[in-house]
């Protein structure tokens, strides 16, 4: 059965290949707002040499790879799950022998890998043209860069699990979908690195699964976060993968109980 | 008179549809809310850490932030016309719009109606009077009036500017993503143009004139010698006719072109 799932990448990469013309201005619409950042953090920096722990060359080299990060772990996979449970196609997913989420996430899987091949990457080069990206030189952090690279990948994915989930309990999940966008951009550092935050707000932020999705990736790939910290990054990536299937289980139990379609 | 009891009805019709997901409305309202937030959000947390960007001071870039919300907010409720080209050209349903007497724009646009988005008009009103008594500014009845007239002159650079891209959907059959292109350059009107190199400065001023929808009009008020950008504020109602009037062609050129979607 389990060979089911790769199958199931395949077939989300493929089709993802059809529509590949529709990511072409994706890549043009990222290089523009990265573009939007890179201007404004020149004129917030000006003669500043640094602030917030950010160099301007590190500012700019976060604000592409964080952008960039983004095209590859972006995913619908809310708005779908919620979608099927709307019009009741879940049921048939129910009856199927194989684990509905585990679906979802080799779909998902399936996607990045093709955002990631065909977004991400020309993305990169293209913006390294375009602006004065700093890129690692030390072949290690490339290697554990990628590494955290796919648990932010994870990490998103189980959020917009959790939140298509709650399609279960509410009529319509629509406006939640779209807030939980605003504050994972906001929260995981893409739009502000987190160190910007006013103190407070910092600290809260620590214990809060966002800053693994993009800030302390990005922080290891500007060179920020070095050597034995670095590593500890992938630690706070692991625990909160596993802490975030406690609540996807558990509302996965109790949504199995209470399937309520509308229409359909 | 039979335009103005059109658009009541349409009104009525929306009120009635959306009011049966009410939580889910308001829902949707906050966290539209919360999206726009976010520049203001950025500019708030950044401000702690700097005094000037680019030489404006916080007051005044969340001064333009707040005038860029209103026009803003005016085109989300009426000329907003996003996924046009899947629900009008794909799906064929401009042939339906074509066979009434009311002028087709016009139809399209009050069935894309979206009054909620004039809550973010409201909120951008309320950012600019508070920033605008932090500046110290005086309050004349002129600027009152030139608030309205610039206002109106962005928010015809909204209109143009929409009209003419998703006219495009008339002339090739592949949905473009230009919408979305459009979409995301406009923040670049949000903030001082000054900061930007010549050639993007020269687009957003001539060519996409999103700098019309933001800081021009905006520093009109804010009386800044420098730039000339004071003086170029009173271009935003011309600059908006001529928009308008370019997308208004190119659209009802379009829709002499169309030819429904064949099934």
């Amino acid at each position: 059965m389990n060979s089911a799932y790769p199958e199931l990448i395949r077939i989300r990469f493929l089709m993802m290949l059809a529509y590949r013309v529709n990511y072409y201005s994706g890549i043009v619409i990222y290089a523009i707002n990265i573009g939007a950042y890179y201007f404004l953090w020149q004129a917030i920096f000006g003669d500043t040499p640094s602030l917030a722990g950010f160099t301007v060359a590190q500012m700019t080299t976060y604000v592409a790879v964080s952008w960039m990060a983004r095209a590859f772990y972006y995913n619908n996979l809310d708005r779908e799950i919620a979608n099927e449970i709307r019009d009741g196609s879940v049921a048939i997913q129910f009856i199927r022998p194989y684990s509905y989420l585990m679906v979802k996430l080799m779909q998902g899987f399936g996607e990045g890998l093709f955002r990631l091949l065909l977004f991400m990457v020309p993305g990169m080069v293209i913006v390294c043209l375009v602006f004065p990206v700093t890129l690692p030189r030390d072949p290690g952090v490339w290697a554990l860069y990628l590494v955290l690279l796919f648990f932010s990948f994870l990490i998103n994915t189980q959020i917009n699990i959790l939140t298509g989930l709650f399609a279960f309990f509410v009529e319509n999940n629509e406006g939640m979908i779209r807030m939980k966008r605003v504050l994972v951009d906001l929260f995981s550092g893409v739009v502000v690195p987190i160190s910007f935050f006013p103190g407070w707000l910092e600290q809260v932020m620590q214990w809060l699964p966002f800053q693994a999705i993009t800030y302390l990736p990005s922080s290891v790939f500007t060179g920020r976060t070095e050597g034995a910290e670095a590593w500890g990054v992938l630690l706070v990536q692991l625990i909160w993968f596993g802490v975030l299937l406690v609540p996807i289980m558990g509302v996965w139990r109790m949504a199995r109980r209470r399937l309520f379609v509308q229409g359909g | 008179m039979f335009y103005g009891s059109l658009f009541w009805e349409y009104l009525k019709n929306y009120a009635k549809t959306r009011l049966t997901y009410r939580a889910d409305f308001w829902i949707e309202v906050l966290s539209d809310l919360l999206f726009q937030g976010l520049n203001l959000i950025f500019i708030l947390v950044v401000f702690a850490h700097t005094d000037s960007l680019g030489g404006w001071s916080q007051a005044e870039v969340v001064f333009v932030y707040g005038y860029f919300m209103i026009p803003y907010g005016i085109h989300g409720c009426f000329f907003d016309l996003w996924g046009f080209s899947e629900r009008y050209i794909v799906k064929g349903e401009m042939d339906r719009i074509l066979t009434r007497p009311a002028h087709n724009l016009f139809q399209v646009l009050l069935e894309n109606m979206n009054p909620p988005s004039l809550i973010g008009s409201a909120a951008g009103l309320v950012i600019m009077a508070v920033s605008w008594l932090q500046l110290d500014l005086a309050v004349q009845a002129l600027d009152l009036l030139m608030l309205a007239v610039l206002t109106l002159g962005s928010t015809l650079v909204y209109f143009g500017l929409y009209t003419a891209l998703t006219a495009i959907a008339f002339y090739t059959d592949a949905p473009t993503g230009i919408l979305p292109l459009l979409y995301n350059i406009q923040n670049y009107g949000r903030y001082p143009v000054g900061i930007y190199n010549r050639t993007i400065r020269f687009l957003l001023t001539w060519i996409i004139p999103f700098a019309f929808v933001g800081v021009y009009p905006a520093s009109y008020f804010l009386d800044r010698p420098e730039e000339g950008a004071a003086s170029l504020a009173l271009l935003t109602p011309l600059i908006g006719l001529a928009f308008a009037a370019a997308g208004l062609l190119i659209w009802n050129h379009g829709v002499k072109r169309y030819r429904g979607a064949g099934s």
